[in-house]
């Protein structure tokens, strides 16, 4: 459960409404299910009858920002983590600062809808969020099935970066902190593989991609106008790959082309259909930056330059070959 | 109907694969299933659906079509499709079935695609029964029974036996190759496992999505429905849902250059595709809420008013599992029809 209540939210969101200090609130939307939410805008108080706001908001709403702001003054809400793609967006010019209202909700940690089927089983009718305990109805069960919460949260809530908004107008509660979670752990099994293990592990899960390009559509680091990929003019667009190498090189140059703007949102991995690790491979690359250059986190601060934009002459030498451990040790 | 022991379904598929290749639904390690080829050890998934659907089998994502090389000052134009073996799709669901009479529609009226044509001659569809439906079901609202299965052999399952039903001429082939494993029956237990899903069925919560709002003849009626507006607002545009979908049949036909060849090759591509059917004047869907439109009014409308009516969604559930933002066939169909059936 969220110790925030979605009565917190519309309070706030009738309110800015209601004065007209915005015309639009971006937040989610009720769906057919508990657990089907989707990212939307509400343009009147009316339409907030809609809104919700529980352990399926997962959805990071600073992407749709770049839309909205050219036609309304928006109230985004925006958990911690939101907070670090916004702070990146504005680096990067994608809309006006102005233009936007960010209310800082605080996060208890988002659900996996995937991960919550395989506990609670098919058929789920219902699910409520009670403090640590997640009710689940099913079609084939006559009681509810309890479930653990902590045991089905997104990949990127349980190796949280951050409770501590990075940006914000107002917060709905006191200041959160930095998170102690160690999420390279996964990262570091990867990189104690020999280099065939992890040939094959990431042939074995980019193999299951189906080119559906719903990484880079929900990735808030990939904003150009009209991606190479999609461009028929470029040279390289590509709606299909030709083998399966192709298939990973989409991955690759997509990693490379956010490397220093990705926050680690982990958007990636939790919209694939295909349950790829998409945020291991950024997350690699986060890791090598920060022993490359010092620890650097995208978007804790609007502005702020990424190493591998700022040159300096103590920046490692291009051709260092690093493999991830600690040889000092 | 012939029967077996559940417990032989192995040595069933170890038959089938000695005369054809066989395809069935595979569990995964993340918990959801895909078809796979099966190889000794392989078990039949007891998932619903898979993430994407068999449609890949008689229509891949990717397929070569031909190659023209430059010899001098001569084109020369091969065939380079690949040889398809006779095979088996085990284990396919009602609503995947019936999306193989969709694409039938399409593929096999003139001009008949004989790509599609020959797998469709060369695999035997072999349907599964629903045991147990899932909420993000619909199927019996477009008409389709998951009970009693179509395709070339329809099969059902108890806990400790299997039953089969050849429909077809190919069905019967089929069964003839597995008939030393299977016996005669009159098959009463069926009627008991389809008694028990079907109350499952009236329970189903998107059982009534408002189809007779849809059909032929609707497009000027829905067209310009202000909702369009608000439903396609928070679509990414990324190709999720036709993807996944096992009746959206869209592709694009594309040129790979090797030097003095081309190699000609189709893929699936998606309506929710900026660059979906560009042409030299630009594109003719130029916002996503177009292009979203066009997704939905292809399946409910479009196709029907085409097709006596048969709409091309079947109600399968797995873009309401994939969608990234959740937005999907039965939430478009309740805004815009209303909450129930009329």
């Amino acid at each position: 459960m969220q110790k925030m209540t979605r009565e917190a939210l519309l309070e706030k969101a009738r309110e800015l409404l209601s004065s007209g200090k915005v015309s639009a609130v971006l937040g989610w939307k009720k769906g057919e299910f508990d657990y089907d939410v989707t990212p939307a805008v509400f343009d009147s108080v009316d339409a907030l009858e809609d809104f919700v706001w529980g352990d399926f908001c997962g959805a990071n709403l600073s992407k749709y920002l770049i839309k909205e702001t050219k036609k309304h003054r928006v109230l985004v809400f925006l958990k911690p983590c939101d907070t670090y793609s916004m702070n990146q967006l504005l680096t990067e010019h994608r809309f006006e600062r102005e233009q936007v209202h960010a209310v800082g909700v605080p996060c208890d940690g988002m659900a996996d809808i995937n991960l919550l089927r395989r506990k609670a089983g098919e058929g789920i009718v219902s699910v409520d969020s009670i403090g640590e305990e997640i009710k689940v109805e099913t079609l084939y069960s006559d009681e509810p099935v309890i479930i653990d919460r902590r045991e089905v949260l997104l990949e990127r809530c349980v190796n949280c970066k951050s409770k501590k908004h990075a940006a914000f107008d107002e917060l709905l509660s006191d200041a959160g902190e930095d998170s102690s979670s160690d999420r390279f752990q996964d990262v570091e099994k990867l990189e104690s593989m020999t280099p065939d293990e992890r040939f094959e592990f990431w042939q074995n899960e980019l193999s299951r991609c189906i080119r559906c390009n719903a990484c880079r559509d929900v990735c808030p680091a990939c904003t150009c106008e009209t991606c190479v990929f999609n461009n028929p003019s470029s040279g390289a667009e590509n709606k299909a790959p030709v083998n399966s190498f192709e298939e990973q090189m989409f991955h690759i140059i997509r990693a490379f082309h956010v490397a220093g703007r990705c926050t680690d949102c982990g958007e990636c991995a939790r919209v694939c259909p295909e349950h790829i690790p998409l945020h291991l491979i950024n997350r690699k690359i986060i890791k090598d930056m920060n022993a490359f250059y010092g620890v650097f986190q995208a978007g804790a601060e609007v502005g702020a330059k990424s190493p591998l934009l700022d040159y300096t002459v103590s920046d490692i030498e291009p051709g260092a070959v690093f493999d991830g451990r600690d040889h000092d040790a | 109907m012939r029967k077996c022991a559940l417990s032989k379904l192995p040595d069933v598929f170890e038959k089938i694969a000695s005369e054809m290749t066989l395809f069935l639904p595979v569990d995964r390690e993340d918990g959801r299933a895909e078809y796979q080829q099966w190889v000794p050890g392989k078990a039949l998934s007891d998932a619903l659906t898979t993430v994407k659907s068999p449609k890949d089998l008689f229509f891949p994502q990717t397929e070569d079509l031909m190659r023209f090389k430059v010899e001098g000052k001569k084109i020369a134009i091969d065939d380079i499709r690949e040889d398809v073996e006779p095979f088996a799709v085990f284990g396919v669901r009602a609503c995947d079935v019936r999306s193989l009479d969709i694409l039938d529609r399409v593929f096999l009226t003139e001009p008949r695609d004989s790509y599609y044509a020959e797998k469709r001659e060369k695999g035997v569809v072999v349907s599964l029964s629903c045991e147990k439906p899932a909420e993000t079901c619909f199927c019996t609202a477009f008409g389709i029974d998951p009970l009693t299965s179509a395709g070339d052999v329809a099969v059902w399952k108890t806990e400790t036996a299997l039953f089969f039903k050849a429909n077809t001429e190919k069905g019967g082939a089929f069964l003839k190759i597995i008939e030393e494993l299977t016996e005669d029956t009159a098959g009463e237990e069926v009627e008991a496992v389809k008694a028990k899903t079907e109350k499952i069925l009236q329970k189903l919560p998107l059982r009534d999505v408002p189809v007779n709002a849809f059909g032929g003849g609707k497009t000027q009626a829905l067209f310009d429905r202000p909702e369009w507006d608000t439903l396609s607002e928070s679509c990414l545009g990324c190709g999720t849902c036709t993807f996944v979908c096992p009746t959206c049949q869209c592709y694009d036909i594309k040129d790979f250059s090797a030097g003095n060849a081309v190699i000609r090759y189709r893929c699936w591509d998606s309506c929710m595709y900026s660059e979906f059917t560009k042409m030299a004047h630009g594109n003719n869907r130029v916002t996503q809420k177009e292009r979203f439109r066009q997704r939905f009014m292809h399946k409910l409308v479009y196709f029907p008013e085409n097709h006596d009516g048969l709409f091309s969604c079947v109600g399968c559930g797995r873009c309401l599992r994939s969608c990234p933002v959740s937005m999907n066939i039965v939430k478009v169909m309740r805004k815009i029809g209303g909450k129930h059936n009329a």
